[in-house]
């Protein structure tokens, strides 16, 4: 029995739907759901495929890759951990647009078609705005209309872009596409805005912290990684990926060092890693795009339980600031040991689950002999450690005390903390199971004492830096002199320069960006407003007027040409 | 018997139900009446559309007279869609007209409402059969002068003025048909539409027939709202009553399209219109504006029913495209969007004149805080506002779809710039009611849901947006065989 005519990704989009309708069916679906899905998924062997005749096209609405498996799954745990931490505490507009959301990016990973893609690409632009929306308040409200206009954006120029594809070569197969008419730019382009990839990185740290405590973890999970997943099929190996991935990572760094908001580090945070994966897909070997997949598997599982800390210290304390936060870990030990355990992951430390993906990308270039690839990676690494590894803990659990004594979290939310902590544990210690599941066969070997030495020098080093630099990373002025001259610079003077340097030409930019688009709507509405020429009611004769004027103009044209 | 006097049946039925209604007492029964007249067309078209889907032609003789001299009914697969389309829309359009025209109308005229409606049923309806050009222009003057009457009915005293501009423009576009038709019947001695094709080849050079192709598409552009030719629309649209608007954006403009596409493609033909007669250079340059200007309009209006026809401007825009760039796939978009278009439109008007009933006024600032009072009607709305934008799994969508791959075909990327612009401007405008409908707090603390005969038919347009933009199995084929019937090939 292995029939499977059913997109998987479809059953959890309504079965999302169908969560308004009850709270008692709510709960049961959100377990219900994402473990049939998960079950479907591997019910069926890989290159499953079922077509579907559509407008003279035979779509292919479910197309199981290995790729798409590994995203498909992943994708499913994320709804069934994300729904575990959220039940209690989230309003079921928000459950509801999650799981709509999860299911279109599940069925973004199982379409074997560019159209079904694109259907799938917009309801999760369509859920993912719900889910900023619920959180219903007026910041969240704003965010989300700037999210969905960026969003919608990517999905015209992916729309035209595949449009054109299709005509040019008349296959809708979702398959490697070689960057050959601007068609397939286009196509890359509205895969890289759902990615943050330049220069419309900014809408992930716009958004997604506006989000409630739950639904920001929810937002972590699909929309970059599926943007991950299109690029990791399509554009494998384009080397524009590179420095795109290269500028991702450092532009997430230096702006998630110099974030107040813990929520608000997490989001810049996924930049980075993003930028991490799609470096590996513009590395292109079978080694990057097992690493870009694997890093992408466990990105999901440690970025979710990163932001399931903050959003626990959201929940229980209300704040957001790092400066109004601190000494938590009083109160709240599991969240703050199970945060921690996210920490490290990011921070690739061995053992945990980030150690054994992202070293593959950065091994890879490596091999090709990218020299200045591999030392910006590594450089990276170390600045993963500082923003999120050390930063996020530090100012939330420890640092000064506060004088909050919030309680410990709820225990919904400590299960599901607790759940993808062992993930990150267990696959760092054991990554066989990730392994084989990987598009590639893995021949990679973590664990050699190069590997670990090399990697606790830099987390020493990054760790150091950090307490070095504490006084600078509260942004207070006071530096001594003394300090080494390398970190200052490095991270001080160059970051500050590049950042200040980069918002004060952005603030100029935007200054200028809102008079003129001021004056083009004084404009638009001097003449299409309600008093404006092509929009007040005419006298009739000047209705006539313009009939003698079409009529006469095409005549004349006509016996003189 | 009925199969084959099918297509008078479908013209003689209202038209023959107009008197009677406007004798009969003011109350239900002029609606009862009206109401089993328009689902009987509405059988009435889907059999016929069944019939000629395999791509065979039914003439039929008007009183026995051979055609070219007597009237010919000529039915292909076009004129059945789109028969199809106006009896469809009128016969969901009656049960929805019930509480809202008693609202509206004052009882002491509401049969004589009826019977102008039914008088503009018939005329649309004949225009979509017959095949001779003369009965077209008097088919055409019958559904215009009701409709004058009809939108002069409006509650507003404004509603008279609007008439009468429309009434003014109308016979303007009316006169200048007439004039054409006269001069092609000068050139070629006969009026039946097919022998018109058939003769114009031997005479193609001579000016008085190209003034004759130039009086005639004017005068459609004109009742079809062609920018800016478009000026009578937005008042007519706004000031009619409900009922009306709904009925004439969704039928109205579109006839008045197919009669463009008859007119350049059957009668005088792609080669005359686009090789020797340029009018591409008309159409698309006038179309483009239409999307972009009206849509600015459109989002500008504070008054809900004027920004939708300022959008219905910017939609007919969409279809002058399609027919502009004279490609099969062109024209299977144009007269998707038509088909498409009406559902919308339809959608969004009804929900607003569930709104005006309940609310009493159809002002953007009324609508606040809606979203709450009335969650079906504001729910309808947003559903037909996705499809108006063209997101997947709506019928815009596909209308768009095929629009964009005809300009693709053309390598026409201003085209696509055009639509793609077009669109996000109607993400603009409607998202202003939505903001206003549900983030807004209310106004109206007494607003309660519409009464369910006005929900029933808004639900049931609305499952067709989607519906059609699902399965476009019946769209796509009747409009891809018509478009390829109208190109001469076969279908």
């Amino acid at each position: 029995m292995t029939e499977l005519l059913f997109p998987p990704g479809l059953l959890l989009v309504l079965g999302g739907l169908l969560m308004p309708l009850g709270l008692k069916l709510r709960n049961a679906l959100l377990f219900i759901l994402p473990i049939l899905c998960l079950t479907l998924i591997w019910w069926v062997p890989a290159d499953y495929i079922v077509t579907l005749p559509f407008l003279g096209f035979e779509l292919e609405p479910i197309r199981i890759t290995t790729t798409g498996r590994l995203f498909a799954t992943v994708f499913s745990l994320m709804a069934l951990v994300g729904g575990i931490f959220a039940y209690r505490q989230a309003s079921t507009l928000e459950l509801s647009a999650a799981f709509v959301y999860a299911g279109s990016a599940i069925g973004v990973t199982l379409a074997g078609d560019l159209i079904t893609l694109f259907v799938f690409w917009e309801i999760m632009a369509i859920g993912s705005t719900l889910v900023i929306w619920a959180a219903r308040h007026d910041a969240a409200y704003r965010a989300s209309i700037r999210y969905l206009m960026v969003h919608l954006l990517g999905g015209l120029l992916l729309m035209i872009g595949i449009a054109g594809h299709v005509v040019e070569t008349g296959s809708i197969r979702f398959e490697a596409l070689e960057l050959e008419s601007i068609s397939q730019y286009l196509i890359l382009a509205g895969f890289l805005i759902n990615a943050g990839a330049p220069p419309l990185s900014a809408w992930i740290a716009d958004a997604y912290p506006e989000a409630s405590p739950s639904g920001s973890v929810f937002l972590s999970a699909f929309t970059t990684k599926t943007a991950v997943f299109t690029l990791l099929i399509a554009f494998p190996g384009t080397w524009l990926l590179i420095p795109i991935g290269i500028y991702m990572i450092f532009y997430g760094i230096i702006y998630a060092l110099l974030e107040n908001d813990m929520r608000r580090i997490l989001a810049y945070s996924i930049v980075n890693q993003v930028g991490f994966m799609v470096t590996g897909i513009g590395l292109g070997t079978e080694m990057a795009l097992n690493g870009a997949a694997a890093h992408a598997f466990a990105h999901i599982i440690y970025k979710a339980l990163l932001l399931m800390s903050a959003g626990a210290v959201l929940y229980q304390t209300g704040k957001r600031r790092c400066t109004d936060l601190g000494g938590l870990f009083q109160t709240m030990p599991w969240t703050a040991l199970l945060g921690i355990i996210g920490a490290l992951a990011i921070s690739s430390f061995p053992f945990t689950s980030g150690f054994v993906s992202k070293s593959m990308i950065a091994q890879s270039a490596a091999d090709q002999h990218l020299a200045i690839v591999w030392f910006a990676l590594a450089a990276a690494s170390a600045g993963v450690f500082l923003h999120a590894g050390i930063k996020f803990p530090w100012f939330v659990f420890f640092q000064k005390d506060s004088g909050m004594r919030p309680p410990e979290a709820p225990r919904n939310m400590l299960l599901a903390m607790t759940v993808f902590a062992l993930f990150c544990i267990g696959l760092g210690v054991y990554p066989e199971p990730l392994y084989a599941i990987l598009p590639f066969s893995v021949t990679y070997e973590p664990y050699t004492a190069a590997h670990l030495v090399a990697q606790f020098q830099l987390l020493l080093f990054a760790g150091l830096a950090f307490f070095v630099m504490l006084p600078m990373m509260k942004r207070t002025l006071t530096i001594s002199l003394d300090f080494d001259w390398f970190y200052r610079f490095l991270f001080k003077h160059l970051g500050m320069a590049i950042v200040s340097q980069s918002s004060k030409a952005r603030s100029q930019l935007e200054i200028k960006a809102q008079t003129s688009l001021q004056r083009l709507f004084d404009y638009l509405e001097k003449h299409h407003g309600v008093t404006g020429i092509l929009s007040q009611t005419w006298p009739t004769g000047s209705m006539v007027l313009w009939i003698a004027v079409i009529l006469g103009g095409f005549l004349v044209v006509d016996i003189f040409i | 018997m009925i199969e084959t006097h099918l297509s008078l049946l479908l013209v003689v039925i209202p038209l023959i139900a107009a008197p009677i209604v406007a004798i009969l007492p003011n109350g239900r029964l002029p609606w009862l009446v009206t109401l089993l007249v328009s689902l009987s067309c509405l059988v009435l078209a889907i059999m016929q559309l069944w019939n000629v889907a395999d791509g065979s032609i039914i003439s039929y003789e008007l009183g026995g007279w051979a055609p070219p001299w007597g009237i010919e009914y000529r039915i292909d697969v076009i004129n059945a869609f789109v028969a199809l389309l106006v009896a469809g829309v009128a016969a969901v359009t009656l049960p929805y007209a019930l509480l809202s025209v008693e609202k509206e109308i004052p009882t002491k005229q509401i049969s004589l409402f009826y019977s102008a409606f039914l008088l503009c049923l018939s005329g649309l309806l004949g225009i979509t059969q017959t095949g001779d050009i003369f009965n077209l222009f008097v088919f055409l003057e019958i559904s215009s002068l009701s409709s004058y009457a009809l939108i002069s009915l409006g509650k507003q005293r404004k509603a008279l003025t609007a008439a009468y501009q429309y009434l003014f423009m109308g016979t303007i576009g009316a006169t200048f048909i007439l004039i054409g038709i006269g001069l092609a019947y000068a050139v070629t001695g006969t009026l039946n539409m097919a022998d018109l094709a058939a003769r114009l080849p031997e005479v193609e050079a001579t000016r008085t027939l190209q003034t004759a192709f130039i009086f005639l598409l004017i005068g459609v552009a004109i009742k079809l709202a062609v920018f800016p030719l478009h000026l009578w629309l937005p008042n007519a649209y706004a000031y009619a009553p409900s009922v009306i608007t709904i009925f004439l954006a969704a039928t109205a403009t579109k006839v008045a399209a197919y009669v463009l596409i008859r007119i350049i493609f059957t009668v005088f033909g792609a080669s005359l219109a686009f090789q020797e007669m340029h009018i591409h250079w008309l159409l698309l340059p006038l179309a483009s504006i239409a999307v972009i200007s009206a849509s600015l309009v459109a989002i500008f209006q504070y008054n809900i029913k004027r920004m939708l026809a300022y959008s219905s401007v910017a939609q007919i825009g969409y279809i002058l495209l399609g027919i502009g760039i004279a490609s099969a796939t062109g024209l299977t978009a144009s007269l998707l969007h038509l088909f498409n278009h009406a559902l919308m439109k339809a959608a969004l008007f009804m929900a607003l004149g569930a709104v005006l009933y309940q609310v009493g006024s159809v002002a953007l600032q009324d609508m606040a805080g809606l979203g709450r009072r009335m969650p079906w009607t504001m729910a309808a709305f947003v559903a037909g506002g996705l499809s108006l934008i063209g997101v997947p799994l709506t019928v815009g969508f596909i209308s768009k779809l095929y629009l964009i791959l005809a300009a693709f075909e053309q390598g026409w990327w201003w085209l696509i710039v055009v639509v793609a612009i077009g669109s996000l401007l109607a993400i603009v405008y409607i998202w202003r009611i939505v903001e206003t409908a549900y983030f807004k707090p209310t106004s109206h603390s007494n607003v309660t849901e519409a009464p369910l005969s006005l929900l029933l038919p808004l639900w049931l347009i609305v499952i067709a947006n989607f519906y059609f933009g699902i399965d476009t199995s019946l769209t796509v084929s009747v409009s891809e065989s018509a478009a390829n019937m109208l190109l001469g090939g076969k279908p």
